[in-house]
């Protein structure tokens, strides 16, 4: 679900929708409700790993979303916007958790010498990521390698790489430096790297 | 660590702290940037040197781009197949939420 995907034809459309709601009754409302709940509760899971405060979050966005659909101008599609509302609203439960905290990274990462040079052993990639994820086990493997990563870590990544935030937009809500965010996202890669180093030599068959 | 390798390494390690030249460490602080479009030209330069003279560095970014596109396409994969069912009494809950709001 590429957020550039969106394009301004489904936006007006989108702005239809929303005003639906407003005025709707409680019966389209709950259909709105059933469409999408399930994306959004698989969203908040994806980033607290934990099903039922990830509901709670859902339930709260979803507060949010029918208070505020007066606000939704079209600017990206409605399913964006709702999604950045889930994101939020998961992050707050994360920063209230008190998940957020650096933790040690360090042994995931890349080594050197003393002269700077690299001392892991490396390989030549062969398989393309599409051939990689015929296989069940290979998609797992990556599923495991990220819930791995310190939440610290795996939420920059999440929220850059897999959700599309800005870099700026990843350091307001996690309230760090856009230095800082971009030291631990290509850490947060490089230590993914590292745990997907046995399926990338193939070492995890399909 | 075989002997040939450690004897590489302490030739790269050389060669590498060369004028106009990064070392591997200094090649691992770019890469972000390079990836993001954000080096500076002349960084860009000793980068793209690099690479071409490391064999290990070259696998690594490799297996790292690899590895990225590997994890966006399994969790882009993994949001289409597997949704969770519709969790029925969340569903009550948030349109009990939605009257008392
Ligand atoms: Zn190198």
């Amino acid at each position: 679900m590429s957020l550039q995907d969106d394009n301004i034809a489904d936006h007006a459309s989108d702005l239809d929708t929303a005003s639906a709601l407003q005025k709707g009754d409680d019966a389209s409302a709950e259909t709105f409700v059933r469409e999408n709940i399930r994306w959004m509760v698989h969203t908040a899971e994806r980033i607290l790993k934990e099903r039922s405060a990830a509901e709670d979050s859902v339930q709260a966005a979803f507060v949010k979303i029918f208070r505020s659909l007066d606000s939704f101008r079209g600017e990206s599609s409605l399913r964006t916007w709702m999604r950045r509302i889930v994101v939020n609203q998961a992050l707050m439960v994360l920063r209230k958790q008190e998940r957020l905290r650096e933790t040690s990274i360090e042994p995931l990462l890349p080594s050197f010498d003393g002269n700077g040079c690299r001392l892991d052993e490396t390989w030549l990639v062969k398989d393309t990521p599409e051939s990689l994820l015929a296989s069940a086990q290979i998609s797992q493997a990556v599923m495991t390698a990220i819930d791995k990563l310190p939440d610290a870590y795996r939420l920059v990544l999440l929220l850059r790489d897999i959700e599309e935030y800005s870099t700026s937009q990843v350091a307001h809500l996690l309230e760090l430096s856009e230095s800082n965010v971009k030291v631990r996202l290509h850490r947060a890669r490089a230590a993914l790297k590292k745990l997907l180093d046995p399926v990338l030599a193939g070492e995890i068959s399909q | 660590m075989t002997r040939s390798n450690s004897l590489r390494r302490r030739l790269h390690g050389r060669m590498f702290s060369l004028p106009g030249m990064i070392t591997c460490n200094e090649f691992e602080d770019f890469i972000l940037a390079y990836l993001d479009d954000e080096l500076p030209r002349s960084k860009r330069r000793v980068f793209d040197w690099h690479i071409r003279l490391c064999k290990e560095c070259r696998e690594y970014l490799a297996a790292y781009i690899a590895s990225l596109e590997l994890t966006k396409k399994a969790l882009a994969t993994d949001e289409a197949a597997s949704l969770p069912d519709v969790p029925d009494d969340l569903v009550t809950a948030v349109m009990e939420a939605r009257k008392a709001s």
